[in-house]
């Protein structure tokens, strides 16, 4: 029993000095890699967008830890992780006038805004991948599509599918009343309302009653910039009724 | 810039909004004209350029006018840029900034970015011709192409050689870069299969293979970015990697974390480092699987998750209930509070103010009262006036 234990014990160990082996091979390809197409990942965002889509396929995540491989010598962890930062920075800014909700474009302008005349352009499949990354840390981003684009959420608040397709149908105008709710969605007048009364709550929604007909939900996210003036939080609170 | 006319910019009934980008110059081929800042607008129809600081002054061109465009790389000092090169001006164009121009192109220059997607749109919209589709109203000047095709200039041609020798270049480049880069995938794919096989044999050997070789290839498949197939997890996901960056992050919040009240959210130290960093930066899965390692580790700083998923780091000798108390007197003094208004009260970000309210409210301490207004704190006084 003792004999086959060992043996056991043998394999792995043998395996485990391939894989080490095989691991300085894989990094010396990297590294010649990295020395001919390295600018290229930098400065042509569908060639990255095919890198990531590749090693998706095979079974890797090139960002999962600064220290591996893909981000030490490509470089590619430190331009998504930046990108993290800069928009956990810009949705906090935003927080106040939106309720944590915010469109890929508005972030998209916001982001190359902040970053400044120097720095690398990025695209919006870029925001996307350093989002789906900062979901780990517990802090509520999501990303919720509504027709043809998509919604980035940054606060913690559940957001269900019933507020999702809400929000999908508010998105063409901007705004969304009960009936529309009811005449689109075939829902009752309580879910309706209560998925509203939610988006109001936390922030993401405001009420204007003063519309013909039915009080008109807006969601401040879905604002142009055509049509937005900047607003503080206290003109914020004060437009909530 | 003769092919411009003014406009009103607003759109016309069949016309979309593809994409706009604010702080874009327009330049006369060569010359920097008067169109600084602006805001450049693509529809499916026009490209309009609305000036910043004057938005009654706004120009638009038809993309019907455009016989092809270009990038044009950034530099130092300089932004990128997006070249158009345009049909002559048709002879009953509208008024517009410029009755001559000694250019058949215009350029335009990217002063806050954005030129990846909007070449991207544009030459999509160029492609679709959808303004051929959707005719909009007569204000618009719609070009011929038959008319184009009379006037069309000699020197396009030369230029269109030119940027079909560029294409060949660039493709070439682009492909053998796709190749090398298919060779090493299919080397890394060997990777992984390897790992899965070790992953088996570890399964299978569970107490035969040494917590010390259990961590070597956990470290091998963080260099490689492969997700850990074993479930016996005595550190999570963590490897000396981890643990030597757990020490160094005790070391540098203690003070920070004194400075906010001993509590952070996982999401504010995750900016905090990288910011002081600079390069190397951590990935958000660094920063977890390290501080998952911090208890074990007996590290003067926490890891601690709320029952909303909300993550953060604490003191070791923060006690978060302790702080309750305290936030139960805040709020009895001021009859009721808002997580906002709490926040701003004691200077914690909303997300933690928030936090600490459900936890009092967990503990019995305050009671809510949830409407359309927000959600409101009080004091429990079911507990206290029994």
């Amino acid at each position: 029993q003792a004999k086959y234990k060992e043996r056991g014990t043998v394999l792995a160990e043998d395996q485990l000095a391939q894989m080490s082996k095989q691991l300085d091979m894989f990094k010396t390809n990297l590294e010649e890699f990295a020395s001919k197409h390295k600018q290229e990942i930098r400065k042509n965002p569908q060639f990255r967008v095919q890198f990531q889509d590749m090693c998706a396929t095979i079974g890797v995540d090139p960002l999962a830890s600064g220290k591996g491989f893909w981000s030490e010598m490509l470089g590619v962890g430190d331009f998504y992780y930046e990108l993290g930062v800069q928009i956990v920075e810009v949705c906090l800014a935003l927080k106040h006038r939106n309720g944590g909700l915010i469109t890929l474009e508005e972030l998209h302008q916001q982001v190359l805004k902040g970053r400044g005349k120097f720095a690398q352009d990025v695209s919006q499949d870029d925001l996307l991948r350093a989002i789906k990354k900062l979901k780990v840390l517990g802090n509520g981003f999501g990303i919720i599509p509504v027709g043809g684009t998509y919604l980035i959420q940054s606060v913690p608040a559940e957001l269900n599918m019933d507020h999702t397709v809400v929000l999908q149908l508010a998105e063409k105008k901007g705004y969304v009343t009960v009936s529309e709710i009811k005449s689109s969605l075939k829902w009752e007048t309580e879910r309706a309302q209560q998925v509203l009364e939610h988006l109001l709550k936390e922030g993401m929604a405001w009420l204007d009653t003063q519309a013909a007909g039915d009080p008109q939900y807006w969601l401040p996210a879905l604002f142009t910039e055509l049509y937005s003036q900047e607003i503080t939080p206290e003109e914020a609170k004060e437009a909530i009724p | 810039m003769d092919r411009f006319v003014w406009s009103s910019g607003l759109l016309e009934l069949e016309e979309t909004l593809v994409i706009q980008q604010r702080g874009v110059r327009v330049y006369d081929g060569e010359e920097k004209v008067r169109f600084d800042s602006g805001v450049l607008l693509l529809s499916t129809h026009r490209l309009i350029w609305r000036d910043q600081k004057n938005h009654e002054r706004c120009i638009a061109i038809p993309l019907s006018q455009i016989v092809f465009i270009e990038e044009q790389a950034a530099g130092i000092g300089k932004s990128a840029k997006i070249v158009v090169h345009l049909h002559p001006a048709s002879s009953n164009k509208e008024p517009g900034p410029f009755q001559s121009s000694k250019y058949s192109y215009i350029k335009l220059s990217f002063k806050e970015h954005g030129q990846i997607e909007f070449y991207r749109r544009l030459s999509e919209e160029i492609t679709q011709r959808r303004w051929e589709n959707m005719p909009a109203a007569q204000t618009m000047q719609v070009n011929k192409s038959a008319q184009a095709g009379r006037i069309r200039a000699v020197g396009i041609v030369g230029i269109e050689r030119k940027l079909e020798e560029k294409r060949k270049e660039t493709d070439k480049n682009i492909s053998e870069a796709f190749e090398d880069l298919s060779k090493l995938m299919d080397k890394a794919k060997e990777m992984v299969e390897l790992s899965k096989s070790i992953a088996n044999k570890i399964k299978e050997k569970q107490g035969d293979i040494t917590e010390d070789e259990t961590v070597r290839f956990k470290s091998y498949l963080l260099s490689m970015g492969i997700a850990n197939p074993v479930t016996r997890e005595t550190y999570g996901s963590g490897t000396h990697y981890h643990m030597q960056l757990a020490k160094q992050l005790a070391g540098i919040l203690v003070t920070p974390l004194e400075e906010r009240g001993g509590i952070m959210s996982l999401t504010e130290v995750y900016c905090l480092v990288n910011r002081a960093r600079g390069l190397e930066l951590l990935s958000p899965e660094d920063l977890v699987n390290a501080c998952k390692m911090l208890e074990s580790l007996k590290l003067p700083i926490r890891l601690r998750i709320f029952d909303s998923g909300v993550m953060v780091i604490e003191l070791q000798s923060h006690n978060e209930e302790e702080m309750v108390a305290s936030a139960l007197e805040t709020v009895s003094e001021k009859g009721s509070l808002t997580a906002d208004e709490f926040a701003k009260l004691v200077g914690m970000s909303v997300l933690l103010a928030k936090e600490r309210l459900l936890l009092a409210e967990k503990m019995g301490h305050l009671c809510r009262d949830d409407s359309v207004e927000g959600l409101r704190f009080y004091p429990n006084l079911f507990m206290t006036q029994s």
